[in-house]
């Protein structure tokens, strides 16, 4: 099969499987069977495309014209290529996770789970494909739409609340300044294009190009930069599944990988470093790390901590971004790599947590590491590569970002990103401390009562935090296959 | 026969309105009507073909010559608009023979009758739009308001009447005013032809008299078509009226209405009379800003969700009447193709509405808690029609509201650019209120709700894929708009 087909046809495996779960409704073995057969087939057919595109093809292929010039277009870059890997790569453990998580837990409505989430798994692997901006739009609001569902899956007041501000703060930002800066994008430069080098050179001049950028770096609303990042931590009222594979990987990497798809291939780094008008956008990232990380710091509730922590990690990316360097976006698009890895696993320790315990404190924790050895190893092992120690995948992406803020000269930004992985520290590894050092309260104690009885949560909970904590190791010797994939998009 | 299809188009529904009163109640006379309908279709679907082909088309009825007989003259605006009116109005009929029966307030042997005025409705809609003689369109808009007081009139609820009164003093006023701009062009011009008049107004247009006939046309057809603050009837009238109505009304008498404005301002006043020496676009621009803004605002309030969904009308609109005082190809092409993408988009909504009152009893919105479970299809289709009156990609408001924002960004009108982004995420919140009620909240204990017979969902569906297929594909909404859009403005081809 030539690899134009190949790549329609990873569109069209999860969408098609979303038919095939709602069919098999009543069927609660099928309609699993049915996703982890789809996400292991995506799996095989992303990964087919990835010889081909290390060997420097960049298969097209147009679906649909919409306008006369303006195509709805896939087209696969190293980029998309990585950020489709990594979606496809998490989906089959997210899946069999997912299974354990929600029999588990006894979750309602599990059809229309899986079904939203297989259209939300195709609308992100529309996104790492999109040939241009239209069709990037496009997939950016399917995953949206199809995520609200999963977000409001409890049906609870709280629930309904969180998938308001979810809906609210992506729509809004979305349709209220990336749809505007979409449409100025195709009138200024008569094309939408991704282009290696941007497409706005030339076309665009003066304090517009820091407002251009300013509507699309606050109208990607999933990359959760301060002041529209409240969606995120919001969202955690989802089963926690949604919070590991969609809020920790596919929706919020959609966002940064939005970001960096805009940064080198509509305005380009070199235009961007011409102009000078990311300055701002490295000060508004910066923030995001540190404001973050504080507030991480202050949340008892583990999701939320997580989530304050993705939000801080997201900042990485960004200001990966915005040093436009070509050290810095390579650093950027790696960090999408190892934190999705990283926080994918300490999402998956959160919710083996709960369905073992149904504790969802930090300050609750204390001496379940015994009991639950696995988890709480896993969760160490994540909580350090998301840190960036070696010899964990994370230390690659601190490392490049590092060597960007150098290259820039951008001395207080490496200020930033030391002082942040500090904080990383102090907020993660109390959760493992908490588990394996802090003696259990006694027996008698209503709280040492509660943990008689407690084992691991089901296999399948935890078979896939000890494989995603595993790959967190195997990324940091793998690091260099990662580099060579993403190099291109730095140099042109 | 080929020749004669102008007039097919009008005469097939103007001959089954008296069949249909004959028929008895039933499936015969709603054959009869549905025949009439699918009919007008083809034949709208062969002058547009034909039209795309061959060029503007010129029909003279009973063969008398222009300056005394009546022409028919087709072009690619009006082949257009004559499609969606027939789509429209066959798909409508094709869904409307439960609806009839069992929820609206007309005994049995009285239900022929519906069937006759809705007829005469599609008759006197058709006839506007196909006509190219001024009196003419005076006469058919009046067939086609008469017809629909007696269609709101007979909702089930008891205030439909004074709504479809209220439209009727509305509607006379506005259709007076059209008669009094009509007469004054041809006491000074001696035509009503409009090719005619288009050719001897520039010799007479600095007179008084043409002001005036230009400033009463202009209220009397925005009455017509609901132009904030001139939309009051509206409202009422779409909520009260049976759904079969409304979705009909809302998906082609005021796009029909939007039709007439265009030809009276390009064709026959000329955009540079109409823009440049009257500066039609500064009144036109703030009246649909404030329409769009305030009337979805006002949706937001809304607890009966027809009405809702009539004030999203208003609002929509004013995105049409925002394009055409852009003045530009780009933002014509916007208000002509939103006039096929909201037909597509209300028809569905409406429809589906009319599922969901069909099988809970009303369209307040508390009574749809728990429909999205129960009712899966009906909600699916009003889903995506929500979708699409949103404007998010891949439906068809998408489309419109691409081109209306681009557009707007041509001329520079960065504002105005801003306001339709803002009022589509307006659009977000009033969708979304019913999305909630229905898919989250459980039904009430006790109530037994199934989903709606296969005859309602199919016509049902059929617009809710339209809305889908005209989002992807936009070589017939968009590309036939841009057409007409430059022969109104006499640019390209």
């Amino acid at each position: 099969m030539n690899s134009e087909a190949t790549v329609v046809l990873a569109l069209f495996i999860p969408l098609l499987s979303a038919f095939f779960i709602a069919a098999n409704d009543d069927r609660p073995d099928w309609r699993e069977g049915t996703t982890l057969l789809a996400s292991l087939l995506l799996l095989g057919v992303v990964f087919s495309l990835l010889p081909a595109v290390l060997a420097g093809a960049r298969p097209a292929v147009d679906l649909l014209p919409f306008a006369p010039g303006l195509p709805l277009r896939l087209s696969v870059e190293p980029l998309g290529m990585t950020f489709a890997c990594v979606a496809a790569l998490l989906w089959p453990l997210n899946s069999l996770y997912s299974i354990g998580y929600m029999r588990g837990n006894g979750e309602q409505h599990q059809t229309r789970f899986y079904v939203c989430f297989a259209i939300a798994i195709a609308s992100t692997i529309g996104i790492a494909f999109a040939g241009n901006l239209l069709t990037l739009f496009v997939f950016y609001e399917a995953l949206t739409l199809s995520t609200y569902p999963l977000v409001a899956h409890k049906g609870t007041p709280e629930a309904m609340r969180a998938g308001r501000l979810y809906l609210g703060i992506l729509i809004g930002t979305s349709i209220g300044f990336l749809l505007l800066a979409i449409v100025w994008t195709g009138w200024i430069a008569g094309t939408l294009d991704f282009a290696p080098g941007g497409i706005l050179a030339g076309k665009v001049e003066g304090p517009a190009v820091a407002v251009l950028l300013a509507l699309y770096m606050f109208g990607i609303g999933k990359a959760a930069l301060m002041p529209f990042h409240r969606w995120l931590p919001a969202a955690m009222v989802a089963p926690t599944p949604v919070s590991a594979l969609l809020h920790a990987v596919a929706v919020v990497k959609a966002g940064v990988f939005a970001v960096m798809k805009v940064t080198v291939y509509v305005f380009g780094i070199d235009f961007l470093n011409a102009t000078g008008s990311s300055q701002w956008l490295l000060w508004v990232a910066a923030l995001t790390v540190l404001l973050a990380s504080f507030v991480a710091l202050t949340q008892d509730n583990l999701k939320a901590r997580l989530a304050y922590s993705t939000v801080s990690q997201l900042g990485y990316v960004v200001l990966g971004a915005a040093l436009a360097t070509s050290m810095g976006v390579i650093g950027g698009s790696m960090q999408i790599v190892m934190h999705a890895m990283g926080k994918i696993t300490l999402f998956f320790c959160a919710g083996a947590i709960y369905t073992a315990t149904h504790k969802t404190e930090v300050s609750q924790l204390d001496g379940l590491g015994r009991v639950m050895p696995f988890t709480f190893g896993a969760f160490l092992i994540g909580a350090l590569s998301i840190v960036g120690l070696p010899p964990l995948g994370g230390s690659w992406s601190k490392w490049y970002l590092l060597a960007g803020t150098a290259d820039a000269g951008q001395w207080a930004m490496m200020a930033v990103l030391l002082v942040s992985s500090l904080l990383n520290v102090v907020y993660l590894l109390p959760v493992a401390a908490r588990g394996f050092f802090v003696p259990r309260p006694p027996d008698g104690h209503p709280a040492g009562d509660a943990l008689t009885g407690i084992r691991e949560a089901p296999l399948a909970c935890v078979v896939p935090l000890c494989l995603t904590a595993f790959g967190c190791l195997l990324l940091f010797f793998f690091a260099d296959g990662l580099y060579a994939l993403l190099a291109p998009i730095a140099a042109h | 026969m080929i020749a004669h299809l102008p007039a097919l188009q009008v005469i097939i529904p103007l001959v089954s309105a008296p069949l249909c009163a004959l028929l008895p109640a039933g499936r015969a006379v709603w054959l009869a009507a549905m025949t009439a309908s699918w009919l007008a279709f083809l034949i709208a679907v062969l002058l547009l073909d034909r039209v795309l082909a061959h060029g503007p088309i010129s029909y003279l009825m009973g063969g008398w010559p222009v300056p005394w007989g009546i022409e028919y003259r087709v072009d690619a605006l009006n082949a257009f608009v004559l499609l969606i009116v027939a789509a429209i109005g066959a798909v409508v009929i094709t869904f409307g023979r439960e609806i009839v029966e069992r929820r609206i307030r007309l005994p049995e042997s009285k239900q022929s009758w519906f069937y006759t005025a809705y007829m005469l409705c599609l008759t006197g809609l058709l006839g506007i739009t196909i006509t190219g003689d001024a009196f003419n369109v005076f006469v058919f808009l009046e067939i086609s308001s008469l017809s629909s007081y007696v269609l709101i009139s007979i909702g089930r609820d008891r205030r439909a009447l004074t709504a479809a009164y209220q439209y009727l003093i509305m509607g006379t006023i506005g259709a007076t005013f059209i008669l009094i701009g009509i007469g004054l062009l041809y006491v000074m011009t001696g035509t009503l032809n409009m090719g005619d008049l288009a050719a001897r107004i520039p010799a007479v247009a600095d007179t008084r008299t043409i002001h005036a006939a230009f400033a009463f046309l202009t209220v009397g057809v925005c009455l017509k078509l609901a132009l904030f603050p001139l939309h009051l009837w509206l409202p009422n009238a779409y909520a009260y009226a049976p759904s079969v109505v409304t979705a009909f009304l809302a998906a082609t008498a005021t796009k029909v209405a939007i039709y007439v404005l265009l030809r009276f301002f390009f064709t026959i006043f000329g955009a540079t009379f109409s823009f440049e020496t009257m500066e039609l676009d500064r009144v036109l621009l703030p009246l649909a800003l404030v329409g769009i803004f305030s009337a979805s605002v006002v949706a937001i309030f809304q607890d009966n969700v027809k009405r809702m969904l009539a004030y999203s009308s208003v609002a929509q609109i004013g995105y049409m009447i925002l394009g055409i005082s852009l003045v530009s190809v780009t933002g014509l092409t916007a208000s002509i193709s939103h006039l096929f993408n909201h037909a597509l988009m209300k028809g569905a909504l409406f429809m589906a509405l009319g599922c969901v009152s069909f099988r809970v009893g009303a369209a307040k919105l508390e009574r749809m808690a728990g429909v999205g479970r129960t009712m899966p299809w009906t909600m699916g289709a009003f889903v995506i029609g929500g979708l699409s009156l949103i404007g998010v990609p891949l439906t068809a408001g998408f489309v419109s509201k691409w081109y209306l924002v681009v557009g707007a960004l041509e001329k520079g009108w960065w504002p105005v650019a801003v306001l339709v982004l803002i009022t589509s995420l307006l659009a977000v919140i009033y969708v979304w209120r019913v999305v909630e009620v229905a898919y989250f909240k459980p039904a009430p204990a006790g109530q037994v709700v199934r989903e709606a017979p296969l005859a309602l969902l199919i016509p049902t569906w059929a617009l809710a894929l339209a809305n889908l297929y005209f989002g992807l594909d936009t070589s017939l909404n968009v590309g036939v708009a841009r057409r007409a859009a430059e022969m109104l403005l006499g640019v390209g081809p």
